[in-house]
């Protein structure tokens, strides 16, 4: 499948005067108009195109936001019917700083309701389709961000990342997705699902186009208080420099039952190209990797149950017309506003924290949270990077495993424990699965904000792949 | 395995009405999710601190000073509390918290 446009693609184009950023913004609005209605990977689509900072590395660059970010006077809806008229009332700090950057703004991309999925398919507007097999999934919760970037119908999309959300479905649609360090790029107008561990990461079509939106995203904000104030460096600048000697693991834990013997071959003929490039292979073991879906699903309910309390039909979203006191606010709200999955969520949650229950799930979730991270901070002692697969599987049919909320959360298996941690992670194509010929994902992990190694091995990797 | 009577009991406490066809299939996805769960018993944290949060960080303040590009006026007051189903001018109204019974 041709990406079309990278980043640099727009910037050389403008620069001869090939196109002006209007042009290039109509061509996309228009393809969008056309193709949309056969993937639904938007939900909205804007008209204005931005002028501002002529100078900038994306000035110009057509880019789409998952629905769960702000954009000042415009709906946001998080994919849930519950926000489904909900008008923002300022920019996500992320969107603000894409906007003095110059980026113009296509529309919003669909998700999974509330961000919680695997495969787009809860969204309340309609599951988006894989462009690469109308038929299959593109991933989720950013299922329409990764089909956007895979169809060519924006240049690069923002999505965010609190088990996978961004890499899962960059992986499902063939393209790069980036989570950064969790306290690097602000949340702040970011709709919350699990604060302990969202965070906004860019899919692109390209490792350098990655580090080019990192560019402008990261930094400390007053807004954002896990946001940390350490400086932000040229993530493009020592993408070449050189691999050879860098230790990357290879947990043992990664290629046990579970995995498609397909998406194995791709992974191990991956790390073999690694090895050629000169850097050195280890084995690595994270003892309680089997443990961190589990942990995943207390820490998640739980801080879903008190994020999403706030929407209560009072203040601002659906509010039930049944309703006649107070109380009937709130329970018939939330019962025709949620879908299924987040109200499975919100009750898991409710449930776990509930008088009684708090130490033996809560409590014990995150003290096994800890002897998770000791197994990372472990490895990172005998290696640079860890890599493996970014999801079990390809991109699995519409509707095979909708009634199935575990298979559902066992796709995210590799990239919670990344969340968990907080540690910066990326998915980059690794070519096609023998078997159902739909792309695979290799997921490479770094130390906590060091993204600059984990691109500089993406790059090379990507470089050497497309070589041959 | 979840009881009816718990299911119902956390469904209120979430603040979700739920109607029975809701209520049989969430008694068997929260079961069946709450078995996996389980798991975590395996492992023995005796003496293991919990891990809330992954920067590091302590206690991060800013300066008290109003954000520069808010300044409160009728758009703004729009923008806040425009969308309240309910409202009389600058206030949101809800419905009677006691009952009259």
């Amino acid at each position: 499948m041709d990406l079309g446009f990278t980043i640099k693609d727009i910037r050389d184009g403008l620069a001869k005067g090939h196109f002006t950023a209007e042009e290039i913004f109509k061509k996309y609005s228009d393809n969008i108009k056309k193709e949309n209605g056969k993937l639904n990977a938007y939900l909205r689509i804007f008209e204005n195109t931005n002028n501002k900072n002529k100078n900038s590395d994306l000035f110009g660059v057509p880019c789409a936001i998952k629905d769960n970010m702000l954009i000042d006077g415009t709906i946001a809806t998080a994919g849930s019917k519950i926000l489904e008229n909900y008008v923002s009332a300022y920019d996500a700090t992320v969107v603000k700083k894409l906007r003095e950057a110059g980026v113009s703004f296509l529309g919003k991309t669909n998700m999974d309701d509330s961000a919680m999925g695997t495969s787009t398919e809860s969204s309340a507007f309609g599951p988006t389709k894989n462009p690469h097999d109308l038929t299959r999934v593109p991933g989720g919760s950013s299922g329409g961000s990764a089909a956007a970037v895979a169809a060519d119908l924006c240049v690069f999309a923002l999505g965010s990342d609190t088990g996978g959300s961004v890499r899962q479905p960059a992986s499902m649609c063939g393209v790069v997705g980036l989570k950064p360090t969790y306290g690097r790029v602000s949340r702040h107008g970011l709709i919350a699902m699990a604060s302990s561990l969202d965070q906004i990461g860019p899919l692109t079509k390209n490792v350098y186009d990655a580090a080019l939106v990192l560019n402008v995203i990261s930094g400390h904000d007053v807004f954002d208080s896990t946001t940390v104030s350490k400086e932000v460096p040229d993530y493009t600048e020592n993408l070449s420099k050189d691999i050879k000697g860098l230790r990357v693991g290879v947990p043992k834990e990664f290629f046990g039952e579970g995995l498609d013997s397909e998406i194995q071959e791709r992974i191990r003929a991956t790390i073999s190209k690694l090895e050629n490039l000169g850097t050195k292979i280890v084995e690595i073991t994270l003892p309680n990797f089997e443990y961190a879906l589990a942990t995943y699903y207390i820490i998640v309910p739980c801080e879903v149950s008190a994020n999403l309390a706030r929407l209560d039909g009072i203040r601002y979203g659906h509010s039930s017309k049944a309703a006649k006191t107070l109380l009937e606010t709130y329970m018939e709200s939330r019962s025709e506003g949620f879908g299924a999955e987040p109200k499975r969520r919100i009750m898991l949650g409710t449930y776990a924290l509930s008088s009684g229950y708090y130490d033996a799930y809560y409590l014990k979730a995150q003290k096994v949270r800890t002897l998770i991270k000791k197994d990372f901070d472990e490895a990172f002692k005998k290696v640079d990077v860890i890599v493996g697969p970014t999801a079990p599987h390809t991109a699995f049919k519409l509707g095979e495993k909708i009634s199935d909320p575990l298979a559902l959360y066992l796709e995210d298996i590799y990239t919670v424990p990344v969340n968990l941690v907080g540690l910066p992670g990326i998915s980059i194509p690794c070519g096609k699965g023998s078997t159902s010929k739909m792309p695979v994902g290799f997921q490479i992990i770094g130390r906590p904000f060091d993204e600059e190694t984990l691109l500089r091995v993406s790059y090379q990797l990507e470089q050497a792949m497309s070589d041959n | 395995m979840l009881s009816d009577k718990e299911v119902k009991h956390i469904a209120s406490l979430a603040r979700i009405k739920i109607d029975e066809k809701e209520e049989k299939s969430l008694k068997k996805d929260l079961s069946s999710i709450l078995e996996y769960i389980n798991k975590l018993n395996e492992v023995d944290t005796i003496g293991v601190e919990p891990l809330y949060q992954t920067t590091g960080l302590v206690n991060s303040f800013r300066d008290d000073e109003p954000r520069g590009e808010f300044k409160m006026d009728e758009s703004l007051n729009e923008k806040l509390i425009g969308q309240a189903p309910h409202k009389e001018n600058r206030f949101i109204k809800v419905k009677s918290v006691l009952s009259h019974k």
